[in-house]
């Protein structure tokens, strides 16, 4: 058959069209997100359709891994709707309240599980957390090259990678060699849309579910007990500001608008 | 891989990790050494040391010296340059398991970001990711603030039993610290010993930077904003003409930037974007999303203008007008001319939809 084994790390997400319901309850400083619904992160439907693109071009095989409750596997079923070959769920309460690095180390358990591989693709952020750490330090844990801030990615037949990243006001063009992982910015490809038929086909896609003694890792390790990060207070940020309402039409209100730039030394 | 000493803060030192664009030294980099120089000073005063990896960068290594680090270690060596997470990281884990700083402190620039989760996973410690701020409590405990979110929840995140504290800090939280005519120890490290026995797989190819055009967010006086509300890149000019005349600079919103209205990236201000710190911002359709208005907090004086007056950006700024700013902007320009004293000349126009 040829072709790579690509691995898209994805990661069901509370939906970022509803932050601004997300409240902290005062009692127990915990964070309150009834109510909304999981998505799939959005940076990682740039990092699958990569996957896709390359297996068109490459053939090979696709397999989704992801990190989440078991409650969340419909958003795999969405993500399997847009292509890829099966997914695996990572699921156990031993990997609750991991932080990046913990979270690190049961993804790159995932990916050892359905190795070998060629390649692990990521989203370079999760929309709710958005440490850009997670592909980095998959790729430290396989011990692997890694790249995040990947906007062009180019993969010859013989494993060779040419890749573009983001840096301020400016790329870098970086080589290497598969195995790889790497996290992708928004602007490296537009994902498809996904079809009825590709619907139809998730449907028949295997979703296997991964617990902490099948991925052999060692709870002390993972979740809240093996991360390094703990959290403490939680707050929402406070930006109100006095208000005023700026009386009068365009001409008026502009007077004014005048007033406080003289009066701040800015006219020049 | 090499081995964290589990042991909290042997010498309690506080590093901070500098990054050079283009032969200067980052502007985060300072800032990052400004706030750990203050953290050092509060704590009774701590050994502040900074590293610097790159090909020829001794001079930049006294420039750190003079800003006021107590000790630079320098990995000066063409491996260094341009950077590599791979070669980088490699350096950086060996120089901090050999030296044991209590605390590090990255920039969380495109490298940095990436630089810094390398470093931690080498180490197994604890990472704070794009902080926003930071401050050192009882016993060397380091606090670091992240948003979350989209910038709607704040968390104070800890790392209580590992070291060292590792935190990327966001550019534009804090300020630079002085220069001064001080000297402070310059530590030449081997290079080719640091990296004895590690696997170098990336090739960093080429580096391409372009200077952006028009005046630069950091250091404005005066910054013209706009958002989703635009509506398109003919009336974006509008903000551009009024940026000219006030001799500020334009930001803009991640969805005015996602439309392609906006000249790129570097314009955008907010929780994945930059942080500003102008005189006056002058905000123009945009709606109030937390993502943006962290990056604008600490601006002096907020005026927002948008035709709905229940707009959410209204309750976090100073000046409320409720007005279209295809005819707010150009009757503001004419009143900045005439205040000026200049000839008034006819700011453009753009057709108001209704």
């Amino acid at each position: 058959m040829g072709g790579f084994h690509i691995v898209v790390l994805v990661k069901p997400v509370p939906d970022p069209a509803c932050y601004d319901r997300v409240e902290i309850d005062p009692a127990t400083g915990v964070l309150a997100r009834q109510g909304m619904p999981s998505v799939l992160n959005p940076s990682d439907r740039h990092a699958l359709e990569e996957a896709l693109a390359l297996q068109e071009r490459h053939g090979g095989r696709v397999t989704l891994v992801s990190m989440t409750p078991e409650s969340s596997a419909e958003t795999l079923r969405e993500a399997l709707a847009m292509g890829g070959d099966e997914a695996v769920v990572l699921s156990d309460r031993a990997f609750a309240g991991s932080d990046s690095l913990a979270t690190a180390r049961v993804l790159a358990a995932g990916v050892a599980k359905v190795s070998p591989f060629d390649l692990v693709l990521a989203g370079n952020e999760s929309a709710d957390g958005g440490t850009v750490h997670v592909p980095s330090q998959v790729g430290e844990l396989l011990g692997v090259a890694h790249l995040a801030n990947v906007i062009r990615l180019e993969v010859d037949a013989d494993g060779g990678v040419r890749t573009r990243t983001r840096i301020e006001n400016g790329y870098m063009e970086v080589e290497g060699a598969l195995p790889m992982v790497l996290g992708v910015r928004r602007e490296i490809n537009t994902p498809r849309y996904t079809s009825l038929m590709g619907v139809l086909a998730s449907l028949e896609k295997p979703i296997r579910v991964l617990g902490a003694e099948e991925l052999g890792v060692d709870r002390a390790r993972v979740g809240m007990e093996g991360s390094n990060m703990r959290p403490g207070k939680m707050s929402r940020p406070s930006f109100r500001r006095k208000g005023e309402r700026v009386k009068g039409g365009p001409e008026e209100a502009a007077a004014r608008i005048v007033g406080i730039l003289r009066a701040e030394g800015v006219l020049g | 891989m090499t081995g964290a000493s589990s042991t909290p803060g042997r010498k309690g030192a506080i590093w901070i990790v500098a990054e050079q664009i283009g032969g200067k030294l980052a502007a985060v980099s300072l800032e990052i050494l400004g706030q750990a120089l203050g953290m050092a000073r509060e704590a009774g005063g701590r050994e502040v040391a900074a590293v610097l990896l790159g090909k020829d960068a001794g001079g930049l290594a006294d420039e750190l010296a003079s800003f006021g680090a107590d000790k630079v270690f320098l990995a000066d060596d063409p491996r260094m340059e341009p950077y590599r997470n791979d070669a980088h990281g490699a350096v950086l884990a060996r120089l901090v398991a050999r030296e044991g700083p209590e605390i590090v402190l990255f920039g969380a620039s495109a490298c940095g970001e990436e630089l810094a989760p390398t470093v931690a996973a080498r180490l197994d410690t604890g990472l704070g990711a794009h902080c926003t701020n930071l401050d050192m409590e009882g016993g060397g405990l380091l606090m670091m603030g992240v948003l979350g979110f989209g910038g709607r929840v704040h968390t104070e995140m800890f790392c209580p039993a590992r070291r060292p504290q590792m935190a990327s800090v966001k550019p534009g939280m804090f300020q630079p610290p002085p220069r001064t005519d001080r000297r402070g120890t310059v530590v030449r490290e081997d290079v080719a010993a640091l990296l004895e026995g590690e696997k170098i797989r990336l090739r960093a190819v080429k580096v391409v930077r372009e200077a952006p055009e028009g005046v630069p967010l950091e250091g404005a006086d005066v910054v013209v904003a706009g958002g989703f509300g635009i509506g398109g890149k003919e009336p974006w000019a509008l903000l551009e003409e009024l940026a000219r005349e006030l001799s500020g600079a334009v930001g803009c919103t991640r969805p005015a930037l996602d439309e392609g209205w906006t000249s790129g990236e570097h314009t955008m201000i907010g929780t994945s974007g930059k942080t500003v710190r102008p005189k006056v911002y002058l905000g123009f359709g945009i709606s109030g999303s937390p993502h943006h208005t962290v990056g604008i907090k600490d601006a002096g004086v907020i005026v927002s203008v948008n035709s709905d007056a229940r707009a959410p950006v209204f309750e976090s700024s100073d000046y409320c007008v409720v007005s279209d700013f295809r005819k707010f902007v150009p009757a503001l320009i004419r009143e900045i001319r005439k205040a000026k004293g200049g000839s008034p000349g006819e700011p453009s126009t753009v057709p108001v939809s209704k």
